[in-house]
């Protein structure tokens, strides 16, 4: 992003995730993405900054492909073990931490920070996926049980990933945002398929090119750009996701997310709303350490019963 | 070899003291409706058992109204001691009365006697007694920080397992201090009426609990109420997805426990009498009323004849009859209209191509009876094999490898239960990894318990019934 005085500088061109490949929206379509001025603290525009770049502008037919990508990298990754799921997630926090002045440079950019804010929450969200690394072989343990059951039986819950997850990438928090819903849909052996934030797409293409060199399987996360309240209903429909993460559903114009949530009902995808209060919806706060609800929201507790005897 | 044949053994229905009408029981009292009655039958022999009000939206409203108040006023303000011990209570009075409970169960329901005395009356009262220990102990469980209720619950419970589907849903929400509006299902209305008495008994306060009965309206405008802030729901999916619909962009939380078609996998180093129990037990236990039945046996070609021979054998002695005698196996089907379903898939297995058979057995004249029924020669294509038919019939497939009985098992929209039947330890733990349910059983079939996480993948529903997973449901937590 930096203009140096003595060269014209290469810019860059922002494609979709899918699948662990980089193409084009296959509509052919882009947007123009401008920087938010500073202090900004919505993503409505209007009160554009500079010119960042063309994105790709994902498409219902990306959003499918994206779907049919997570689902084949769905049954490698969940059963994959929790020591490697957890190594190739502390993977993308060492890749991160090498390219932090990239991301610090977007996310300035994207989110109208000062650089020292803009630091602050890079850092963040580089710590999100130590924190959640460390819960990829915890978890099981922490929130499965041995259950004493009246009879001669050994009976033993534990949590397994729910399967391929969408998720509304929240519009404001660019990175620690879309880190902080990301980590925990994966951690535990969902794949996802991930609408960036809208205006401040930015960030989530570096994130996938870390993502990339990291070591996470192609299709495990899969992250679209492109116009939210296009996209998204074709997820909430779609009948091969198993859940809905409305996180993002904030701050959209054009979508009610009560709609996505009633689609989603076609097949009883699991759905984690928004925050806020009746039909409203509103952006966390992401800075604070989180708890397990996002991880648990994707999960399913199986429970297996087998006789005592000889 | 001379055969003994079984005399009469019936279970005395005088412990049971009907009432000609009920009415609803809201805020500790039971009160006349404002809508009109309704008559419940014993589907063993159509006889009229009492009549019953259809609860009305004023109703509903005058329901949820108690609950909140008692809610704001009483349960929400209790220590979790206090609660726990009105629970106690419930637990210790179930057992008192358990008999009084079973008759009356079977004579509503229609099913065995041996089950509602052995298995639903005391596994009711087992899970108010292991709630009510959590009452006070919510803090440790595991579920984040500040564990507290919602307020006012809304459930809707079916016929199948009335009494016990009551206390799946009554001992979690009051244990975690909520208050309670449960609609029982309009065929099996009386335990749900009996077991009001049961919270009068033990000075439960008043609108703690609240019973309206009705049908399909009445629970609609249970679950779609203003002040109901969380919806408890076992059901068929498509009223599942009614639910999930209908609570859409609202705050309103659910659970959903829905249908399934539950894979019942042998595999051919199974100990195959036992494996025959297990399928004798998954599929016709409760007349195949379960949600988790296993109705798709899926069985290793190399063992698949002399699996179907034993089975059918076996199936040869099962006694159905008379659900009030000791020594019936099968009892009636709970309503015509389930009785109609049934008829109709079982005519669609057949005439899909699917080989039907029945062991001799007289059904009685009077009241609503299916024959145990086992279709071999089923593809997954046939209805029998993908629709949820809720009856004592049996689908068998078969399979070559573990990983085609797996990708068959998980091949349905549905996923409640799965069974394994093995020798070899290793080969259960793989299929049950691979099986997308939320409960398996491996080497036996059908087994409940207060402790014991109960719930599906997919379509069967979400959230989990019984054990700390299930008091997810009724906590928030967090700041």
């Amino acid at each position: 992003m930096s203009v140096s005085a003595d060269r014209v500088d290469v810019r860059k061109t922002y494609k979709l995730y899918v699948g662990g490949k980089f193409p084009r929206s296959e509509s052919g379509r882009s947007y123009e993405v401008y920087a938010a001025p500073r202090g900004a603290r919505s993503a409505a525009a209007g009160t554009r900054g500079a010119f960042l770049g063309n994105v790709a502008k994902g498409s219902r037919k990306d959003a499918r492909d994206a779907v049919v990508a997570a689902r084949k990298a769905q049954p490698g990754w969940g059963g994959a073990t929790a020591y490697n799921r957890g190594q190739v997630l502390y993977r993308v926090a060492e890749v991160m931490e090498g390219r932090r002045a990239q991301f610090v440079n977007e996310v300035q950019a994207a989110e109208g920070l000062t650089a020292a804010r803009a630091e602050a929450v890079v850092s963040a969200a580089i710590d999100r996926w130590v924190w959640y690394a460390g819960w990829s072989d915890k978890y099981t343990q922490v929130d499965g049980s041995l259950n004493p059951v009246a009879g001669p039986y050994f009976n033993i819950s534990a949590a397994e990933p729910t399967g391929v997850v969408a998720v509304l990438a929240p519009q404001r928090s660019s990175l620690l945002g879309l880190v902080s819903v990301v980590a925990p849909v994966v951690v535990s052996g969902n794949t996802a398929v991930v609408l960036a934030s809208q205006d401040r797409p930015i960030p989530s293409v570096s994130l996938a090119e870390s993502l990339a060199t990291s070591d996470v399987p192609g299709g495990v996360v899969n992250i679209i750009t492109g116009h939210t309240a296009e996209v998204a209903p074709w997820l909430a429909s779609h009948r091969d996701v198993n859940a809905l993460d409305l996180t993002g559903a904030a701050d959209v114009e054009g979508m009610a997310w009560g709609d996505l949530e009633r689609a989603a009902a076609e097949n009883l995808k699991r759905v984690l709303r928004p925050a806020g209060g009746g039909s409203g919806a509103q952006e966390p706060d992401f800075l604070p350490t989180p708890d397990l609800t996002r991880l648990r929201a994707f999960t399913e507790t199986k429970t297996v019963w087998h006789p005592k005897g000889t | 070899m001379p055969t003994f044949d079984y005399a009469p053994a019936p279970e005395s229905r005088s412990v049971v003291d009907l009432s000609p009408s009920y009415g609803l029981f809201i805020n500790g009292e039971f009160t006349e409706g404002t809508g009109s009655t309704f008559k419940t039958v014993s589907p063993a022999t159509e006889e009229v058992l009492a009549e019953v009000t259809e609860a009305s939206a004023a109703d509903v409203d005058a329901a949820v109204a108690a609950a909140r108040a008692a809610y704001t006023r009483v349960w929400s303000r209790m220590s979790g001691t206090d609660r726990g011990k009105y629970l106690y209570r419930i637990a210790r009075i179930l057992q008192e009365r358990a008999r009084e409970f079973a008759v009356l169960e079977t004579l509503d329901n229609g099913k065995p006697i041996r089950e509602s005395r052995d298995v639903d009356v005391p596994l009711a009262a087992a899970h108010f007694f292991y709630h009510a220990g959590w009452a006070d102990k919510l803090d440790f469980a595991g579920l984040g920080t500040d564990p507290r209720p919602h307020g006012v619950v809304g459930q809707v419970i079916p016929w199948n397992f009335p009494l016990l589907m009551l206390a799946w849903k009554i001992a979690p929400a009051l244990a975690t201090g909520n208050t309670v509006v449960l609609k029982p299902a309009e065929t099996t209305p009386l335990s749900a009426l009996l077991f009001a008495e049961v919270c009068q008994q033990a000075d439960l306060p008043p609108g703690v609990v609240n019973i309206v009965t009705g049908a399909g309206p009445t629970g609609q405008a249970l679950v779609e109420h203003g002040d109901v802030d969380k919806v408890a729901f076992t059901g068929s999916t498509g009223v599942g997805k009614a639910i999930a619909r209908s609570i859409a962009g609202t705050r309103k939380k659910a659970t959903l426990e829905l249908g399934g078609k539950a894979a019942n996998i042998v595999y051919d180093d199974a100990p195959v009498d036992q494996a025959v129990e297990g399928i004798v037990n998954g599929i016709f236990f409760n007349q195949g009323h379960v949600c988790c039945a296993g109705s798709r046996l899926l069985v290793q070609e190399s063992i698949a004849e002399e699996v179907e021979a034993r089975l059918k054998r076996r199936l040869e002695t099962l006694r159905v009859g008379d659900p009030l005698d000791k020594n019936t196996d099968v009892g009636a089907i709970n309503s015509r209209e389930q009785l109609d379903r049934i008829t109709e898939l079982a005519a669609a297995g057949e005439a899909e191509g699917a080989e039907r058979w029945s062991p001799r057995c007289e059904l009685p004249s009077k009241g609503f009876w299916f024959a145990p029924t086992v279709f071999t020669g089923v593809s997954q294509t046939h209805r029998i094999a993908q629709e949820e038919i809720f009856g004592p019939v049996l689908s068998v497939l078969t399979f070559r490898t573990p990983a085609e009985a797996v990708a068959k098992a998980n091949n349905t929209p549905y996923g409640l239960s799965a069974g394994v039947w093995s020798e070899k330890g290793s080969l259960i733990l793989w299929t049950a990894d691979r099986l997308r349910a939320g409960v398996v059983w491996a080497n036996t079939f059908n087994k409940f318990d207060p402790t014991s996480p109960f719930g599906g993948y997919k379509e069967s529903g979400y959230g989990r019934e019984g054990g700390r997973h299930g008091l997810e449901a009724y906590v928030r937590t967090g700041a």
